[in-house]
């Protein structure tokens, strides 16, 4: 009874949330002076071509600082709760000549194109969240088809802990040389080149070590252990 | 059926639908995977409500004046991550409850009666 109360009340509020976005959200309307003032001064101000880009790394470089902490949190976690896991599991199959060979050459393909992902993130779609998943594809496949390959775990620690720590120096020299957490402390150039837009290809490139080295570990972790 | 209806519309589906998955099911993977179709339907929903008219993506290479509106892409792009990371901890936990009861049926474990 009381079940059927509560998941009535559930609907019922969702309902009236999900009704009063969609009543003063007009589809297709300019909304938001923020928004504005990010599509008309963003590119002048950050030098960074992808507006999002810049949001994501300047105007709210904090928020995304967090982020990164709280996708750090969950892979440690993961790695402190499935630590010691032992399945009574089958024999491992190997994978086929096929999957093994093509894995050989698609491998440093997919890293290539992670890191073309990252490195132009202010320029193009995509970032270092992105990159960083994409490589750590790559390792998936590299899981998938050598079952008994292993990626060092002091590899992975030490390349995300580096990056982590080097994004909050980042952050902390913007302190120092121009009063504020993150900002943009290096020469915006012009829009459009690779080298442009300050610091945020240096905290993509950061966080695109970040990411893939965290992905990978969550996939070792996630992955079947050996006896 | 103008634009607005069709995205707002599958948006609130999926989140009504993932809903009801996470609610009826008693598989916990089926309820994860249930959640994973909500948040999907919640990041169409911030998107939809960026929209602008005739916008193109937030990307200056020429000479646009017509983009959508950033912040909302900015927070989903947030959100993804931290629901991959959600997930991945959510499967840990379903790997420990399935080790310890040896079934992934919630009315078969003891801990989760209420």
């Amino acid at each position: 009874m009381i079940k059927k109360v509560l998941i009535i009340l559930l609907f019922v509020l969702l309902g009236l949330s999900l009704y009063s976005v969609v009543k003063y959200n007009t589809f297709g309307e300019d909304k938001t002076v923020v928004a504005r003032h990010y599509i008309d001064y963003g590119m002048k101000e950050t030098g960074s071509q992808n507006i999002v880009t810049a949001v994501v790394v300047l105007y709210r470089g904090f928020d995304t600082l967090g982020e990164v902490t709280v996708l750090f949190l969950a892979a440690t976690a993961l790695g402190a709760l499935l630590h010691g896991l032992r399945f009574k599991s089958k024999e491992k199959e190997p994978s086929s000549l096929i999957v093994s060979t093509a894995a050989r050459y698609i491998f440093p393909l997919i890293i290539l194109f992670g890191t073309y992902v990252f490195v132009h993130g202010h320029l193009t779609p995509g970032g270092g969240f992105p990159g960083g998943v994409i490589i750590a594809s790559a390792f998936l496949l590299l899981f998938l088809a050598y079952t008994q390959k292993e990626v060092s775990e002091k590899t992975l620690s030490l390349t995300e802990g580096t990056a982590g720590i080097l994004y909050v120096i980042t952050g902390l020299l913007g302190l120092v040389m121009l009063n504020s957490f993150l900002a943009n402390f290096l020469p915006k150039g012009i829009p459009g080149k690779l080298l442009s837009a300050g610091i945020i290809p240096l905290i993509y490139i950061l966080i695109g070590f970040k990411v893939g080295a965290e992905m990978t570990g969550v996939l070792r972790n996630l992955k079947e252990e050996e006896k | 059926m103008n634009g607005g209806a069709m995205f707002y519309g599958a948006a609130i589906a999926l989140i009504i639908g993932g809903i009801m998955i996470a609610a009826t099911k008693r598989n916990l993977i089926k309820i994860i995977i249930g959640l994973n179709i909500m948040e999907t339907g919640v990041n169409l929903l911030l998107i939809t409500t960026g929209y602008i008219s005739g916008g193109t993506a937030p990307i200056m290479n020429k000479t646009w004046t017509k983009v959508v509106d950033p912040i909302p892409q900015a927070l989903v792009l947030t959100a993804i991550v931290i629901g991959v990371a959600v997930t991945a901890m959510a499967l840990s936990i379903v790997v420990r409850i399935y080790e310890k009861n040896n079934s992934l049926d919630i009315r078969k474990i003891k801990e989760m009666r209420w």
